[in-house]
C-alpha cells in the first residue's frame, strides 16, 4: 500500500505543479485500490471481533489456552473490556445480586437434570458440599445451574428421559 | 437457536453496499466490461492481456501479474492469518506505458464504481450479457430453468448495484430482476421447507448466493421446528462453535 501511496503522491504533485490534468484518472485508480485494501482489512478484523464476542457467550469467562494463543494482544484487551461491561450490566439487573443472563439460554423445565460425562474432568463440587467425580460415561443427577456451563463446553451431556 | 455469532449482512439489494459485509466485498469483486473514455497514463502495465485496444508496448515481463495481485489483495488479506506475510504490491516497471482512449477492459465492480462519474469522463460502462435484452427475454419466459449460479454467483446483488451506472435500460433491468426472483421464489421456499435430513446439493446447485441464503434460513427454520417437536427444545447442548473448535487441531501451541 505504501508503494501505491507514494506513486500517487508524486503524481499529484506533478499534476498540480506541471499542470498535467490527464494524470487524474491514474490518481483516482490508485486511490480506489487503496480504499479497497483498507475496506478488506477492516472487514476482516471486524469479523474476528464478532467471533470473539460470540466466544464470551459460548465459553464463559475463561477461554482455553489454545484460543487465547490465536488472538492478538489488542483483541485480548477488547475481550476483557467486553467481559467487564457485560459483568457490570448483569450486576445492575434484578435486585441485589444481579442476574446472570448467560445462563438458561433455553427455557428450563426442571431444577435438577440428568447428565452424562463425556470426558474426564475431575472433582466437581455441588452447593451443599458433596463433590462428584466426573469420569467418562458416569451419570449424575445435578442442579441445572451448576452444569449448564459444563454442558455448553462439551464436558457433560444432557440426557432427556 | 441460541446463536451468538451474528455476521454483518449484505446490503447489496438496497441502495448501498455495507462497508463491513464480507458478502458485499466478494460480490463487488466480480468483473464488468468497461470502455475507457480518456487515456490513463502510467497504468498500461496493469492491463496488458485484458484489453482489446492497443498498448504502446507489447514486450513486457511480469507486468500483467501485477493487476491480479492488486485486485486479489483484498481476497488474499481476507484469507491469510494476521501473522503471516502480506503479499507485496510492487509498482509496475517501467511506469511509462499508458492505456489508450477507447480500449475495452474488464474491471471489478469496486473499481468501476470508483472511477465512474455522471459526465463519463473516465469510463463508460457496458452491461454484462446476462443483464441485456436477450437474457432478459429468457428470464421472462421461464425463470426456473436458468442456472443462476453459473451466471455469476451474485446475480441479484450485482444487478442491483449495476443500477448505479445510469444506463438507459435501468428500468427494464430492475423489472427483470424482480420478476426473475418472483418466479423462482416459490420453488426455493418449497424445497427448503420439505427437505429434512437429506442431501440438498442438487436443489441448491442452480441458485445464486442470495437464494442460497434464503434456502439455508428455510432449512434452519425446519430443523428448529423438528427439534421442538421431538422435545429437544429444552435440551442444553454444546454450541456449534465449541464443537468446531474441538475438531480443529491446533498445531502450533508451543511458541
Amino acid at each position: 500500500m505504501k508503494a501505491l501511496y507514494e506513486q500517487n503522491q508524486s503524481d499529484v504533485n506533478e499534476a498540480k505543479s506541471g499542470g498535467r490534468s490527464d494524470l487524474i484518472p491514474t490518481i483516482k485508480f490508485r486511490h480506489c485500490s487503496l480504499l479497497r485494501n483498507r475496506r478488506c482489512t477492516v472487514a476482516y478484523l471486524y469479523d474476528r471481533l464478532l467471533r470473539i464476542r460470540a466466544l464470551r457467550w459460548e465459553y464463559g469467562s475463561v477461554l482455553p489456552n489454545a484460543l487465547r494463543f490465536h488472538m492478538a494482544a489488542e483483541e485480548m484487551e477488547w475481550f476483557n473490556n467486553y467481559k467487564r461491561s457485560l459483568a457490570t450490566y448483569m450486576r445492575s439487573l434484578g435486585g441485589d445480586e444481579g442476574l446472570d443472563i448467560t445462563q438458561d439460554m433455553k427455557p428450563p423445565k426442571s431444577l435438577y437434570i440428568e447428565v452424562r460425562c463425556l470426558k474426564d474432568y475431575g472433582e466437581f463440587e455441588v452447593d451443599d458440599g458433596t463433590s462428584v467425580l466426573l469420569k467418562k460415561n458416569s451419570q449424575h443427577f445435578l442442579p441445572r445451574w451448576k452444569c449448564e456451563q459444563l454442558i455448553r463446553q462439551g464436558v457433560l451431556e444432557h440426557i432427556l428421559s | 437457536m441460541s446463536e451468538a455469532y451474528f455476521r454483518v449482512e449484505s446490503g447489496a439489494l438496497g441502495p448501498e453496499e455495507n462497508f463491513l459485509s464480507l458478502d458485499d466485498i466478494l460480490m463487488s469483486h466480480e468483473k464488468l466490461p468497461v470502455r475507457t473514455e480518456t487515456a490513463m497514463p502510467r497504468l498500461g502495465a496493469f492491463f496488458l492481456e485484458r484489453s482489446a485496444g492497443a498498448e504502446t508496448d507489447n514486450a513486457v515481463p511480469q507486468g500483467f501479474a501485477l493487476l491480479p495481485r492488486l485486485e486479489c489483495s483484498g481476497v488474499i488479506w481476507l484469507t491469510a492469518a494476521l501473522t503471516s506475510q502480506a503479499p507485496e504490491i510492487l509498482p509496475p516497471q517501467p511506469p511509462m506505458w499508458l492505456v489508450l482512449q477507447g480500449s475495452k477492459l474488464e474491471l471489478p465492480l469496486w473499481l468501476a464504481k470508483g472511477l465512474f462519474d455522471n459526465k463519463r469522463r473516465i469510463l463508460s460502462v457496458e452491461l454484462p450479457k446476462i443483464y441485456q435484452e436477450g437474457w432478459r427475454t429468457v428470464f421472462s419466459a421461464d425463470p426456473n430453468v436458468v442456472d443462476l449460479h453459473k451466471m455469476g454467483p451474485h446475480f441479484y446483488g450485482f444487478g442491483s448495484q449495476l443500477l448505479h451506472f445510469d444506463s438507459p435500460e435501468n428500468a427494464d433491468i430492475s423489472q427483470s430482476l424482480l420478476q426473475t426472483f418472483i418466479g423462482r421464489f416459490r420453488r426455493i421456499m418449497d424445497s427448503s421447507q420439505n427437505a429434512y435430513n437429506e442431501d440438498t446439493s442438487a436443489l441448491v446447485a442452480r441458485l445464486d448466493e442470495m437464494e442460497r441464503g434464503l434456502f439455508q434460513t428455510g432449512q434452519k427454520g425446519l430443523n428448529d421446528f423438528q427439534c421442538w417437536e421431538k422435545g429437544q427444545a429444552s435440551q442444553i447442548t454444546a454450541s456449534n462453535l465449541v464443537q468446531n473448535y474441538k475438531k480443529r487441531k491446533f498445531t502450533d501451541m508451543e511458541d
